[in-house]
């Protein structure tokens, strides 16, 4: 996908006059706090295990070097093989090799946001090999030609009418007339559409909820089942993670699982929470006969070694999205490329590019929801204001932009008795500015004149 | 007043200043109630938080330290606004970390700096007011005082003591109204569908007024409340609870 970040104020004033998608987002945006916020009531533990949680990625990602070559260790015992990628091209190249190799036709995807990140999809298509989205949300937007507008809940600004739509004009092998209007037979149809790709898949390409240092197992949540299908059913396996997904031992594993349905949905866990530790075993009926970890870097390790380092803590849980007031006003396209929402705010410039997504951290309010409710602590807005910073020093970017009118007024603020006459001249100007018409004419006015004025007047008593 | 009243510094902010003086007099009227002295240094200009946001640390700091030298000799520095207070209690402390003598002297000043109501309630022990209002009213809960301060149970303890005065509750009293400073200028059409949102659900309280504890905020949502026509008056809580409530409300002055 070709990234719009850098459009984001068009993007967001579209967004805005879409009236279809303001309906999907206010009712996505009241309903998920609130699931949220009932299921952590019930776990009086949750802040403590929030503290437990970030405590943990602090220590792995202190020693990231150790738990990687110990989950590649045991990886490899295991008859598997780990795939190291620094960037986006080596990924794809990698990923379309084995499924090369693998003399792939087909291949069943479950949802991966590193999938979106490094667009692999379009490279196997490019390369003649079918790539099939197989969670619900993921399937119809790739059927629609379209980007996730949330790392969690991909389609979430599409209506039932919608998805209806694009089944009858995408699923022409059915009977034009057949009745869509129940969530349940759109839910019948796409299940039967993916079922013949699960069962033709040469490859499974699934995501990485976390990788497990102690047993090199992967972990994929989901509430769907369908990354069993594309994991267990093709003769080859392959596994797309970066490389801050490793954690120590399953049990550290568990604290974070215990966090994050929790925050991401308001499940106490997901419907599906598969532990995949290799291929197939010597008598096994099941499983693929071969295992793959691609681990990514794409910027991971510098984030790591700068000030961007608590952003590595992130388990895409999308809480920061749900409770954002800017992604409710705007929803994720917006944001114009894979991550959106405060957590894309941060990520987005780290992947892509800081010029490309220049706005991104400018665009909020700093009003600190989502560090409040971010299972992690991720302190989001002070990532977005070292950006800021950059960009100030830089001179190029949003936070740039009207440099000079804050320098005049913070050599004013250096200066008390200028910013006094500054100050007074100002009140005067916006109470007749308050009297137009038109935008500034529904500000609401000033008084006239400063407190300081009245105060050095006519002392503490207002006249 | 006695030798041992606590002195305080109080730190005007630059709205108040320019745009609402009233908010200043309401805040002195209040301290001095419950026995304060109270100083306005006259040399003060701004927290430099415009300056934080945006990216521009080095005046940032320039700024913050000019407001330590004046505000340390008091025994309190109290403000009318949840964000500025935020500033200084908050992000003061993370501008000198390679610094050592600053960064002791923002730690001192912001311990004992304080927003306007936390500082009437959990300092002073505040508990009756002189304000009175007859009719309902609803809180906005400015997002710096609540999240970086923890400013919420205090403004509506406060509110309690004001004579006639209902308080109902908004859904989304905690939902940032848009406004964030530079933000509402750099993104108008998402601010705009915030304070949008936000003046929707003030209305639908039906409440006669929406109380704040930040200029910001409450300009923001003034201009809103009145685009929309609606009758809800809009005006800072030091006002409603130092009986300043005469005086034309927040955009309701001068227009006509
Ligand atoms: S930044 Fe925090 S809240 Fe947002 S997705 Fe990541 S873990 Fe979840």
């Amino acid at each position: 996908m070709e990234p719009t970040s850098h459009k984001f104020t068009q993007n967001a004033r579209r967004a805005i006059g879409d009236d279809r998608l303001q309906a999907a987002l206010a009712n996505f945006t009241t309903t998920f706090p609130k699931k949220r916020l009932d299921v952590i009531s019930r776990l009086p533990e949750f802040d403590d295990l929030r503290d437990e949680g970030v405590a943990i990625k602090k220590h792995v990602h202190a020693n990231l070097d150790f738990y990687l070559e110990r989950f590649e260790a045991r990886v490899i015992e295991q008859g598997g093989t780990v795939h190291w990628c620094r960037d986006a091209q080596e990924a794809r190249e990698t990923i379309f090799g084995l499924c090369r190799a693998a003399g792939a036709k087909t291949v069943t995807k479950s949802k991966s946001m590193i999938g979106e990140e490094i667009a692999i999809n379009e490279h196997l298509e490019a390369g003649g090999i079918e790539a099939v989205e197989t969670d619900l949300g993921e399937y119809i937007i790739q059927i629609r030609g379209e980007s996730p507008s949330h790392i969690l809940v991909p389609a979430i600004h599409l209506t039932g009418e919608d998805i209806a739509d694009t089944f009858k004009e995408k699923h022409t092998q059915l009977p034009a007339d057949r009745d869509l209007g129940e969530p349940d037979a759109i839910l019948r149809e796409a299940r039967a559409v993916l079922r013949e790709k699960f069962l033709a898949a040469d490859v499974g390409l699934s995501g990485a909820n976390m990788l497990i240092a102690e047993t090199g197992s992967v972990v994929v949540v989901t509430n769907e089942g369908n990354a069993d299908l594309v994991m267990n059913l093709p003769k080859t396996h392959i596994v797309l993670a970066s490389i801050e997904k490793v954690m120590p031992t399953l049990e550290d594993a568990a604290t974070i699982l215990r966090l994050l349905a929790r925050s991401a949905t308001g499940q106490d866990i997901t419907a599906y929470t598969t532990f995949a530790t290799g291929p197939a075993r010597r008598g096994e009926t099941d499983g693929p006969q071969d295992f793959h970890v691609v681990l990514l870097d794409n910027g991971r390790t510098e984030m790591l070694a700068g000030e961007f380092k608590d952003m590595l803590r992130c388990i895409r849980c999308g809480a920061c999205l749900n409770h954002c007031p800017v992604y409710a006003s705007v929803g994720g396209h917006a944001y114009g490329w894979v991550y959106s929402g405060p957590m894309g705010k941060v990520l987005t410039p780290n992947i892509l590019g800081a010029h490309k997504a220049a706005d991104l951290p400018n665009a909020s309010t700093f009003c600190g929801k989502c560090e409040e409710i971010c299972p992690m602590r991720i302190p989001l807005p002070r990532m977005m204001r070292h950006w800021r910073e950059r960009q100030f020093v830089s001179g190029k970017g949003a936070a740039a932009k009207g440099k000079s009118g804050l320098k005049l007024w913070a050599w004013l603020a250096k200066r008390p008795p200028l910013y006094r006459l500054a100050a007074s001249a100002a009140a005067g100007f916006l109470r007749i500015l308050g009297r137009g018409k038109g935008r500034i004419g529904r500000l609401p006015v000033a008084e006239g004149r400063t407190f300081q004025a009245l105060y050095r007047e006519n002392g503490s008593k207002e006249q | 007043m006695s030798e041992q009243a606590p002195h305080v510094g109080f730190f005007v902010t630059c709205l108040v200043d320019l745009m609402r003086p009233s908010v200043g007099f309401a805040a002195i009227r209040l301290m001095e109630d419950a026995g304060c002295r109270v100083s306005v240094p006259d040399d003060q200009t701004c927290c430099g938080q415009p300056a934080y946001n945006t990216g521009d640390r080095a005046d940032a700091v320039a700024i913050a330290k000019r407001v330590i030298e004046r505000f340390e000799g008091f025994d309190y520095t109290v403000l009318p606004s949840g964000s500025c207070a935020g500033m200084i209690c908050k992000h003061y402390p993370e501008l000198f970390a390679d610094d050592p003598d600053w960064q002791d002297r923002a730690d001192a000043l912001a311990a004992k700096t304080h927003e306007l109501t936390s500082f009437l309630v959990d300092i002073l022990w505040v508990r009756e007011v002189p304000g009175d209002f007859r009719g309902k009213v609803t809180y906005h809960d400015s997002c710096s005082g609540l999240r970086e301060l923890g400013v919420k149970a205090q403004p509506r303890a406060l509110l309690e003591g004001v004579d006639g005065l209902e308080l109902v509750e908004a859904e989304k009293s905690e939902t940032c109204c848009g406004f964030g400073g530079s933000f509402c200028v750099k993104y108008p059409d998402i601010s705009g569908a915030m304070v949008g949102d936000k003046a929707d659900d003030i209305i639908a309280t039906g409440a006669d007024m929406v109380l704040a504890g930040d200029m910001g905020c409450l300009l923001n949502i003034a201009g809103r409340l009145s685009e929309k026509g609606a009758k809800t008056q809009v005006r800072h809580v030091a006002e409603v609870l130092a009986g300043f409530g005469d005086s034309a409300a927040i955009g309701r002055g001068g227009k006509d």
